[in-house]
């Protein structure tokens, strides 16, 4: 459900950077979602789609990009892939590791004339 | 025509709440986020701690919920100054809308502010409003499993409270159990177990919440 907010946040940035560079009409958005993030892509789209219309999006392609996770290990310095509901590093055994990536929701560029 | 813009997307929230940080650190006050699922007790626990330290401090308290105001009436005698959200259908707070209730708010007598964020377990977790630290209250009824099951707040809360204490022989929540899986989430929150109907535990929650208050003083 939070996919619509950050659909928000995304087409405020679009709408203000169309403005300054003279753009009526964007044809493409590129978003790169990480996988820890948690943010659905077929939610995205679908918030996308819906709050598209009436605004210079309107029409416009949604690509999405998967970022993998990698989480390191605190105790050993172990980096291993992301896996939901998985903290246990698989080296030590210990479990507290932190995202070192797969965490953003990054609006990487857009296209339009 | 294409125009890079490698805009962070959280990262606009996230550029809201820290406004308000440094903005509630101008005035010294210690604001919690509070995340539960509904029905974990998160009005009542406020009620109960406001009740016992009203006479010490000062409270403030955004009140978010879906629809209605009818938490933010409970609390109207308990705070200095209490302003409800209504997120109409959104299942959360954002940095944007604590900015606005703060615009509402007497800023120079409040010692404490509490948020009360929509209850929801996962997405309030996302989005940082510019609280000092998020204390995440689980009630016992739910079930031991729910810090597993929902890690992300639980690795962010800086305390865990489990309220309703009083129906732990009523029900098989595995309190050790849940207590250990807490700590291989985060070895470092604060646990606080208490029944906010019989004031069970409170007491130790209270102690933690004044020792926050000392810390938090203005910024010159």
């Amino acid at each position: 459900m939070h996919e619509f907010s950050l659909i928000c946040s995304l087409l405020e940035t679009v709408i203000e950077s169309a403005e300054k560079n003279g753009i009526k009409n964007v044809t493409r958005v590129k978003l790169i979602v990480g996988e820890c993030h948690g943010a659905l892509p077929e939610a995205l789209s679908f918030a996308f789609n819906s709050l598209c219309p009436d605004t210079v999006c309107h029409g416009a392609a949604l690509d999405i990009d998967i970022k993998e996770g990698v989480l390191l290990c605190t105790a050993c310095g172990h980096k291993f892939p992301y896996a939901v509901l998985q903290n246990m590093c698989p080296g030590c055994g210990s479990f507290n590791p932190e995202i070192i990536s797969g965490r953003e929701l990054l609006l990487e560029y857009f296209e339009g004339e | 025509m294409k125009v890079i813009l490698a805009t962070d997307l959280i990262g606009v929230n996230t550029a809201k709440g820290e406004h308000n940080r440094d903005f509630l650190d101008k005035y010294g006050i210690l604001t919690i986020n509070m995340i539960s699922s509904p029905g974990a007790g998160k009005t009542t626990l406020l009620e109960v701690i406001m009740k016992a330290l009203k006479d010490k401090y000062n409270f403030g308290v955004i009140e978010g919920d879906l629809y209605t105001s009818r938490d933010a009436r409970r609390l109207l005698d308990h705070a200095r100054a209490v302003v409800q959200i209504n997120t109409c259908g959104i299942c959360h707070l954002n940095a944007e809308m604590v900015a606005r209730a703060l615009e509402g708010m007497p800023l120079d007598s409040l010692d404490i502010i509490i948020i009360e964020n929509v209850g929801n377990l996962v997405c309030p977790a996302a989005f940082y409003l510019g609280e000092t630290c998020k204390m995440a209250v689980l009630s016992v009824p739910e079930g031991s499993d729910k810090p597993a099951k929902y890690p992300e707040l639980f690795k962010e809360a800086r305390t865990v409270v489990i309220n309703k204490s009083d129906l732990l022989p009523y029900t098989d929540f595995d309190l050790p159990g849940c207590i250990k899986e807490l700590r291989e989430i985060n070895p470092e929150a604060e646990i606080f177990v208490v029944s906010a109907r019989t004031g069970e535990g409170v007491e130790n929650l209270l102690g933690w919440l004044e020792e926050r208050v000392k810390r938090v003083s203005p910024v010159d």
